[in-house]
């Protein structure tokens, strides 16, 4: 009879607790689900071509088709559109990820912790918008810029024409130098983090154990920090790949990125380019999500060990 | 030579941090600065005084103050709950609750706004404060729910009990021993849930619809007017607020109480 007390007595608290739980919970949950929901739900149905404001409710797969076979206007630059996408966030990560390591594990290689100051520094730059970077770099790297204009005082070039277009370019240069300059504080930062928290043991053992200074580096700090350091970067590649400020202030007409291309579909008076803006805008989803999926995976292994 | 790379390293780091505020100095504080002048030969303040004296700028610094800190106040209200109990508990569901916070943090502003651009207009609230406000919060409270996950990750329930048994009112634990326990990373989660939406373009844009005029939609139509002057002062009025609050709560920063995951 007691035991029976006890054992129900646990199942209300178990039950009470669950209930605890869910309704902390409840409030974050039904604005993010609807919200973002709805917006997932509104774009695929959009991306079908279903637009009840213009009386069109029948349903086709005609947006991605006319985009993945190049048919449509906008479908002929699609393709091209991605590679230029692809390639401005590839480039920008890895060589973002290579400085980033290069100036972490040359902060922490002296034996001390890195200085209040620095960090200070590398988390204002973090702070700095992108929006503001952006246009800070165009008009320090423009052809009259203040970049230009040191050259010319140093006698490096005569004209403003002499000097190397490295804002709106149609390389993606400009697009480029932004995100690695914003993303190395940012890398940097996980890395030494992950230092941090690893002490200098494995060092010292290393070093006790005959290691030299490169060969610490490759054998103990390397794979310390490359988990860290991948999942930040695959971060960065799927922010660089679908934002829209840096590409629309710093790129060229042609070739845009993605972002670029879906915003100005989406503010085109036809209503029926929406259609294919929507599912640009949900391809660009899948490919981030991909990827920020791949990143979540190797942090939690990271965290797991 | 180690001393002197490092060296090089410390000074590109802080002429990264320099170099934007030094252009919007030069291009904001002076007149008639042509190419080839390294330096603008007049300096002047009249730009400035004029664009903090303008009704529009007024504003639009207001309104963006508004909808950042009413996007933080409601970010950390909702949040705290979640992320308290995502931090300290384990039960069914706890991973698939985190995937959907974790979505909105990286799907591109630029879906989910375009998204939700019709029905927005259908609800009545695409235009409004109201509706700019919600559409921030879709990936400000996500990333305001994981920077105060890292803190209840650490934090220890005992001193709450143990307050309790010794006969402290739960007001009182509340204000004494939980707040100051994760006082820190509620403040580092606070500013950066702040940034997040102050620094917001294409939401803003898409859910406002020329309407809701905030800072960055007037920096950047600013551009595309093209007066370097104008945009400079702009861009300034824009960048300072989050560097001055990033240097503020360095202490919080420098503790280490949180790695920024987020971008904006």
């Amino acid at each position: 009879m007691a035991h029976q007390c006890v054992d129900r007595a646990v199942g209300v608290t178990k039950r009470y607790d669950t209930l605890v739980t869910w309704l902390t919970l409840a409030p974050a949950l039904a604005l993010v689900g609807l919200i973002f929901g709805a917006s997932v739900l509104y774009g695929l149905a959009q991306s079908l071509g279903y637009l009840a404001i213009i009386g069109e409710t029948r349903l086709s797969l005609e947006a991605y088709s006319g985009l993945l076979a190049g048919r449509s206007p906008a479908g002929r630059e699609f393709w091209q559109a991605l590679g230029f996408s692809l390639w401005v966030s590839a480039a920008s990560t890895v060589l973002a990820a290579g400085v980033a390591l290069l100036l972490a594990v040359a902060l922490s290689g002296q034996r001390r912790p890195v200085g209040g100051a620095t960090l200070l520094a590398l988390n204002l730059n973090l702070a700095l918008p992108h929006l503001a970077w952006a246009i800070a770099l165009s008009l320090l790297l423009a052809q009259s810029g203040l970049l230009a204009r040191i050259a010319t005082a140093l006698g490096a070039i005569q004209a403003p024409a002499e000097f190397p277009v490295l804002v709106r370019d149609s390389y993606g240069i400009g697009i480029i130098l932004h995100y690695v300059s914003k993303e190395i504080p940012f890398l940097a930062l996980i890395v030494l983090a992950v230092l941090r928290t690893q002490g200098t043991a494995y060092e010292l053992v290393a070093e006790n154990l005959g290691a030299n200074g490169w060969q610490r580096v490759r054998f103990v700090t390397l794979p310390l920090v490359l988990p860290g350091l991948a999942a930040g970067a695959l971060l960065v590649f799927a922010f660089t790949f679908g934002a829209y400020e840096v590409p629309a202030l710093l790129g060229v007409r042609y070739p845009r990125t993605l972002a670029v291309m879906a915003l100005e579909l989406f503010t085109n008076p036809d209503l029926r380019s929406r259609a294919e803006a929507m599912a640009i805008s949900l391809l660009m989803a899948l490919v981030v999500v991909g990827v920020a999926g791949l990143a979540r995976v190797l942090n939690s292994e990271r965290e797991g060990r | 030579m180690r001393r002197w790379s490092l060296f090089l390293l410390r000074a590109t780091l802080y002429l990264l941090l320099l170099g934007p505020l030094a252009a919007f100095g030069l291009y904001g504080l002076s007149t008639r600065w042509f190419y080839p002048q390294l330096l603008p030969s007049e300096w002047t303040f009249e730009p400035l005084m004029r664009q903090l004296g303008s009704p529009l700028i007024q504003a639009a610094l207001a309104r963006s103050l508004v909808i950042a800190g009413l996007v933080t106040s409601l970010a950390l209200l909702i949040g705290l709950p979640a992320a308290r109990t995502l931090g300290l508990r384990r039960f069914r569901g706890r991973s698939l609750v985190l995937l959907l916070m974790f979505l909105p943090t990286v799907v591109p502003p630029l879906a989910t706004g375009m998204g939700l651009n019709i029905l927005f207009l259908q609800l009545g609230l695409a235009g409004s404060v109201a509706g700019v406000v919600l559409v921030h919060l879709v990936p400000v409270l996500p990333y305001t729910v994981f920077a105060l996950l890292g803190v209840f990750a650490r934090y220890d329930e005992g001193y709450e009990q143990q307050a309790r048994t010794l006969g402290a009112s739960w007001p009182l634990v509340l204000l004494r021993v939980t707040l100051p326990l994760a006082g820190p990373g509620l403040a580092v989660a606070a500013l950066f849930a702040f940034l997040v939406s102050w620094s917001q373009y294409v939401l803003t844009l898409l859910i406002g619809g020329g309407r809701v005029i905030t800072l960055p939609i007037l920096l950047f139509s600013a551009v595309a007017g093209g007066n370097p002057t104008t945009t400079a002062i702009l861009a300034l009025l824009f960048a300072a607020p989050p560097i001055l609050a990033i240097a503020l709560a360095s202490r919080a920063l420098s503790g280490g109480a949180t790695v920024v995951g987020q971008q904006y």
